[in-house]
């Protein structure tokens, strides 16, 4: 992996969005007035003819946009993940999963990079919730081109979608011509003594951590879970089975996020030892994203230390439930 | 009880079309309607009995008054749409539309059964012809509503017509409103809210729980040409439904709330009325005697 520079993965949605609206005369967008903020301004003023703003009604927007699919549109809505994913909780549950519209959400500001907004607007939670609604699929990229990507890949998907992109500049570090399939988890580093399963910007503080690892001659594989769901199930579980232990990282609660999802996945394929990496059980708070990601705990520094105890819980107890002295219980 | 109205609970092949028809002609499939609903619910042994009875006028006057253009033999063909905001009055929806012809009417019977197409309330996933959507939680209806007038009116450019229901204790439901400031911002004259003000739901008359009145003055401030009428006189639905039929003929840009003031219950002397049968069936007697009185209407 190379790092290529620097972009928002909002970016990458705003500019998919452009691009599905030049292939397909159906696509839709509403605007939730902070269209300049997660990008849909740049479909905007493109296509004025089909960009709606509904305002600050997230609720509506999302059974509006249920209103054009099932009237053969294909609408995006998009809005900061923590209005549109959860204020419109029962919105996305029934108007739009339960009647498997063609709705696309892009939720934004996701994670505590958002930085100096605080709290309220760092969304950490919606990714346990969208993953367990029926027939959604749910991405989270890894950075701007993936996230390009992804947004034409949903828009000609059949079905809910959702995308969780972010606000601050992340590293670079996919092309045009790295491949994406939904639904396909990537491996981006090849390993064997440690599996490293991560999404989002912690992609690459996974391979910052595996280039240290390196350096004492530790082999982690990387993979790249850019689908939470549909899950890969088959390339989880390999990489499970050939590495014996996990490291999950993800900008997200370290509850029924990603963790949660490989968590269901091994105990049920390849029950090794896994450790995770998340925000613990707390909110964030203000400050600028690379103080948060460190105060939080999201850098490669956990990824790598949490690979070792992983090792070593596997190395110890065949399949970490033998007592190990120096590893506290897992409790959050 | 005699072997007439025994046979009173079973259900009938008799159906209606959907044609121009004049506002004498709904009273008695208003009236069938509602002895469908009694016939489903009686078997089902749940659901609800109250706002189905109460709103069968209005239904009878969408569905086959030619209000409504549709085919009853393709319900996926071009058409006007009708969203049932309030999910759980689905009964009147399902025996209106078998009484439409647009699937058998014995179908009625496995209302709320295992595997049915007549879901306690209404998914889209289970296909039965003319249900547009899923609906259940109170006050999404109206603004999926929304997004079909929007998608005729402002993106195909067809001159189609939408039509939504929602109760009055659903107007507590805060995105209605938000739907009702979208539609006439967009200026749907292509829509029809109709609202069934029968000031009963669950916990009692509505006012009581959380008052949504003034309703009409509301509907007028969020910019809805509003006409209110009398939901049991088909003569006055009819008044309020041309009202809609002009608004979108004259390109008013004006959706339109059609106001209905019902009786939750009518047309069942024990029923109407009364907050208590919101959410529940008749036992067999109820029902023997609801048909009975239903069947002198």
């Amino acid at each position: 992996m190379e790092l290529l520079g620097s972009k928002p993965t909002r970016f990458g949605f705003g500019d998919g969005l452009v691009e599905l609206g030049e292939r397909h005369s159906n696509i839709i967008v509403l605007g939730g007035d902070i269209t300049g903020s997660v990008m849909t301004s740049l479909f905007r003023d493109k296509f004025p003819d089909r960009f709606f703003s509904i305002g600050i009604a997230e609720q509506n927007a999302t059974t509006i946009a249920t209103g054009l699919a099932l009237s053969g549109k294909i609408p995006f809505f998009a809005s900061y993940g923590a209005f549109c994913a959860l204020r419109n909780a029962d919105q996305l549950r029934i108007s739009v999963a339960y009647n498997e519209a063609n709705v696309k959400i892009g939720g934004g500001h996701s994670g505590i990079s958002v930085g100096p907004d605080g709290a309220t607007h760092q969304v950490l939670e919606e990714v346990a919730f969208l993953r367990t609604l029926p027939h959604m699929t749910l991405i989270v990229p890894a950075d701007y081109e993936e996230a390009k990507k992804a947004t034409v890949a949903m828009g000609e998907m059949v079905g809910p979608a959702y995308i969780r992109f972010g606000r601050s500049p992340v590293p670079l570090f996919t092309t045009p011509d790295t491949p994406f399939v939904l639904g396909k988890a990537n491996v981006v580093r090849e390993g064997t003594d440690v599996a490293i399963i991560a999404n989002g910007a912690l992609v690459w503080e996974a391979h910052l951590a595996a280039v240290e690892l390196a350096k004492r001659g530790i082999s982690a594989r990387i993979v790249n879970v850019h689908t939470v769901k549909p899950f890969d199930f088959e390339t989880v579980t390999a990489a499970a089975r050939e590495c014996g232990c996990i490291v999950t990282a993800e900008e997200h609660q370290v509850h029924a996020g990603l963790g949660g999802a490989v968590a269901e996945c091994t105990a049920k394929n390849a029950p090794v030892p896994i450790e995770f990496v998340g925000v613990k059980d707390s909110f964030g708070g203000s400050g600028e994203p690379e103080e948060l990601m460190v105060k939080f705990g999201l850098t490669w520094r956990e990824i790598y230390a949490s690979a070792l105890v992983a090792m070593e819980r596997r190395d110890t107890g065949s399949s970490g439930v033998r007592a190990i002295k120096d590893v506290p219980v897992y409790t959050a | 009880m005699t072997a007439e109205t025994k046979r009173s609970l079973d259900f009938n092949d008799t159906t209606f079309s959907n044609e121009r028809r004049a506002p004498e002609e709904l009273a008695p499939i208003a009236n069938e309607i509602r002895r469908d609903i009694i016939r489903m619910l009686v078997r089902a042994g749940s659901g609800h009995s109250g706002g189905p009875l109460g709103s069968a006028d209005i239904f009878a006057a969408l569905y086959f008054s030619g209000v409504m253009r549709y085919n009853p033999k393709d319900m996926t063909a071009p058409r006007d749409r009708f969203v049932l905001s309030a999910g759980h009055m689905a009964p009147v929806m399902y025996a209106s539309l078998a009484n439409a012809g647009c699937y058998p009417k014995q179908e009625q019977e496995t209302l709320r059964k295992y595997d049915t197409r007549l879901q306690g309330h209404p998914g889209r996933d289970m296909h039965l012809p003319g249900i547009e959507t899923s609906s259940g939680s109170l006050g999404q209806g109206i603004s999926i509503a929304v997004g079909m007038a929007m998608a005729d009116k402002l993106v195909d450019k067809n001159d189609r017509r939408v039509f939504t229901l929602t109760g009055d204790g659903e107007l507590q439901e805060g995105s209605v409103w938000e739907a009702a400031m979208a539609a006439s911002h967009f200026k749907l004259d292509n829509l029809c809210w109709l609202i069934d003000n029968n000031d009963c739901q669950i916990d009692g008359r509505v006012p009581d729980v959380m008052n949504v009145y003034p309703i009409d003055k509301k509907c007028e401030a969020f910019g809805f040409d509003t006409i209110v009428v009398n939901g049991h006189d088909h003569a006055d639905l009819q008044r309020g439904f041309d009202h809609f039929l002009a608004n979108q003929k004259n390109g008013s840009g004006k959706p339109t709330a059609i106001i209905c003031q019902t009786f939750m219950g009518h047309g069942v002397s024990f029923m109407n009325d009364k907050f208590e049968w919101h959410g529940k069936p008749p036992s067999k007697d109820q029902a023997v005697a609801a048909l009975e009185e239903l069947s002198n209407y």
